[in-house]
């Protein structure tokens, strides 16, 4: 990690009508890590982003990378060594998706043979159906055009990755899954990536750092999403951040949680169910075969009655989950209690809401 | 119905070089005007120029030209090479509005991931901008080989052999037969050529048509039921183009 991929020295960005865009600009990104730049609208994430592939010239100051000033590079060769993803996906709409996903290689002057072969192994790698190779990018979903805006990113293998708010068109739940995969080719490719977003949620969940810009293109704070959550560095960064901040920087402990030993295992009739005693409020939770939970039977309530109504949702906790996920599964239960499932799915217990409380207690205690 | 069949040789003559003098000035046309309009389009200053003289050349009378010109080129005056000279002036006129119009029709962000991609400007223009500019390009086009085809006739009042000559001699002669010929062969000709250009555009932009699909199956899109639907995709550069382009203006001179 000793070594600075990208390095911004006391850059200035002033745009020919007077706007300071970014305003004497000093930060490194490690090499192999994910760096967020997070910040209100306008207050120069893009610009920086596009300084470091020339598509913006710094007025003052220099941008590196691998050491090398990158105005010493000529622009075309430097953006071919640098995967772009941007919000709209950008795709050529007169290309296929492999045409589209083999653009770098072709332009680096690869064959068209090996440049297609190796479009067609991406298509893999990001989850798309091969299929898709043929169709043009009008035929896909918002999702899947922003799937193949990273695999054309990915083609030509670049150390570096520039993402300007690559997901944030897609539904919470697609942005979900390509989060996912996000982190999934971070570890396994090893790239430098600079990811722009101005949600919150979405830096904490990717950075290894975290750069939060304020108005006027200054940069407020460059840390680990953690102590930017836990210990903002002024007023403007804990205003950005917000009033889920306590909540949020929950996702970073993961103190142990006792499981309360409320559950004890029932038959009746055919399926089996837990709980019910007066120590679960008389809730009883529903298992199928193999252990896993299947809903919550409200008091009163008998086998055989409809657990639709009270499914367990998503959010189940797993042991050395963080203290958020332990929360939120217990709030987000209809009987109030957070369902504990292991590995395999199966329910290892429930957690009190005041157990949770009570190991959040504790893990400010070690903290401090 | 004596006419015709003694003329066969000559209507097919005429046709012959009524069509040359009509497509090879758009030919010359287009290629002057894309590098005039792609800098038009580059441009906040050059672009009014640009569009404005267009449109200035094209209120120049046909005939002064066709009797000017061959002052200015030292040809004689029933040389067809006024009619091309002429006439690549006319389509200029048209093409660099709608080819600026086109180019500034491609999206503004596909532009930018090209150039993010690492396309040299060059590389850029042929592979990105110049297709993608062709909807809306094609439409100008079908407009000056509509113009042209009806232009040409007018040469034929100072001599110059086209289909135009067959209304000039038939009125001398009185044959109406011969000028009767003369509109049906030029309103043909129009027609073929403008659906022609159709035809090669829908090829050209099959990336425009949700169901169509690399790979030479727009052919039997053509014929299906939902035809109707992929001729007006095909022309839709035509209508909605012009509307992009001034709110893109709009928002130009909003932030000048
Ligand atoms: N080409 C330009 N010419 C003039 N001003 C510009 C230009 N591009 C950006 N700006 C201005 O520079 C400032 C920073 O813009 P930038 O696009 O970097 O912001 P951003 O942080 O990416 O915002 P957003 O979250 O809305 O994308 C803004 O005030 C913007 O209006
Ligand atoms: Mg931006």
């Amino acid at each position: 990690m000793g070594n600075h991929a990208i390095s911004f020295r006391d850059v200035r960005k002033t745009y020919p009508d007077g706007t300071t865009a970014v305003d004497d600009l000093s930060l490194d990104v490690p090499e192999g890590s994910l760096t967020v730049f997070v910040g209100p609208s306008g207050c120069g994430k893009t610009t920086s982003l596009r300084m470091i592939n020339r598509m913006v010239e710094p007025t003052s100051g220099t941008v590196e990378v691998n050491g090398q000033d990158v105005s010493s590079v000529p622009e075309a060769r430097l953006r071919r060594s640098m995967g772009y993803v941007m919000q709209a996906s950008g795709l050529l709409p007169h290309r296929t998706v492999l045409e589209n996903i083999a653009t770098v290689p072709r332009l680096l002057g690869r064959s068209k043979r090996e440049s297609r072969e190796r479009a067609e192994s991406l298509l893999e790698t990001i989850g798309l159906d091969r299929d898709l190779g043929g169709r043009y990018p009008s035929q896909l979903s918002g999702g899947q055009q922003q799937r193949v805006g990273v695999a054309r990113a990915l083609a030509a293998d670049p150390p570096v990755l520039l993402m300007d708010e690559p997901f944030s068109a897609v539904d919470p739940v697609v942005r979900a899954d390509l989060q996912r995969e996000l982190l999934d080719l971070k570890q396994r490719l090893n790239k430098t990536i600079v990811f722009v977003t101005h949600d919150m949620d979405e830096a904490v969940l990717l950075g290894d750092r975290v750069a939060v810009f304020a108005t006027g293109g200054r940069l407020a704070q460059y840390a680990p999403p953690e102590q930017v959550l836990r210990a903002p560095a002024d007023q403007f960064v804990s205003d950005f951040v917000g009033r889920d901040r306590g909540f949020r920087a929950l996702s970073f402990d993961s103190h142990e949680v006792a499981l309360s030993g409320v559950l004890s295992r029932n038959h009746e009739g055919e399926t089996t169910v837990l709980g019910g005693s007066e120590a679960t409020g008389g809730w009883t939770l529903e298992v199928d075969a193999a252990g896993r939970p299947v809903g919550w039977l409200a008091p009163g309530e008998s086998d055989g009655a409809d657990t639709s109504a009270h499914r367990v949702g998503g959010s189940l906790y797993r042991p050395g989950g963080s203290l958020r996920s332990a929360l939120d599964a217990a709030l987000s239960s209809p009987s109030g209690l957070a369902v504990a499932v292991d590995d395999s799915g199966r329910v290892r217990g429930v957690l009190r809401p005041q157990d949770v409380l009570a190991a959040i207690e504790q893990a400010r205690g070690a903290r401090s | 119905m004596t006419w015709l069949p003694d003329n066969v040789d000559l209507v097919l003559r005429l046709t012959g070089t009524h069509l040359f003098q009509s497509v090879l000035p758009v030919v010359l046309g287009l290629l002057i005007s894309i590098p005039l309009a792609r800098l038009a389009a580059g441009s906040r200053w050059v672009r009014p120029l640009m569009v404005n003289g267009a449109a200035l050349l094209y209120t120049i009378p046909s005939l002064t030209l066709f009797v000017v010109l061959p002052v200015v080129l030292g040809t004689r005056i029933t040389s067809i090479v006024n009619v091309i000279v002429a006439l690549t002036i006319y389509v200029v006129a048209i093409l660099v509005r709608s080819c600026t119009d086109a180019f500034r029709s491609v999206d503004r962000s596909v532009l930018q991931a090209a150039t993010a991609m690492g396309h040299t400007p060059w590389q850029r223009f042929w592979a990105v901008e110049l297709p993608l500019a062709v909807p809306v390009m094609l439409a100008g086009v079908r407009t000056a080989v509509v113009a042209n085809i009806s232009m040409v006739s007018v040469g034929a009042v100072i001599g110059i052999q086209s289909l135009g000559t067959l209304f000039t001699d038939g009125l001398r002669r009185g044959i109406a037969e011969e000028i009767l010929v003369g509109v049906v062969v030029t309103v043909v000709l129009a027609v073929g050529l403008d659906q022609i250009l159709r035809l090669t555009g829908l090829v050209l932009t099959r990336w425009q048509r949700p169901g169509g699909r690399a790979g030479g199956r727009a052919g039997g899109r053509r014929r299906d039921p939902r035809g109707g639907r992929s001729d007006s995709a095909g022309t839709a550069g035509t209508g909605p183009a012009p509307d992009t382009t001034a709110g893109r203006i709009a928002a130009t001179g909003g932030g000048a």
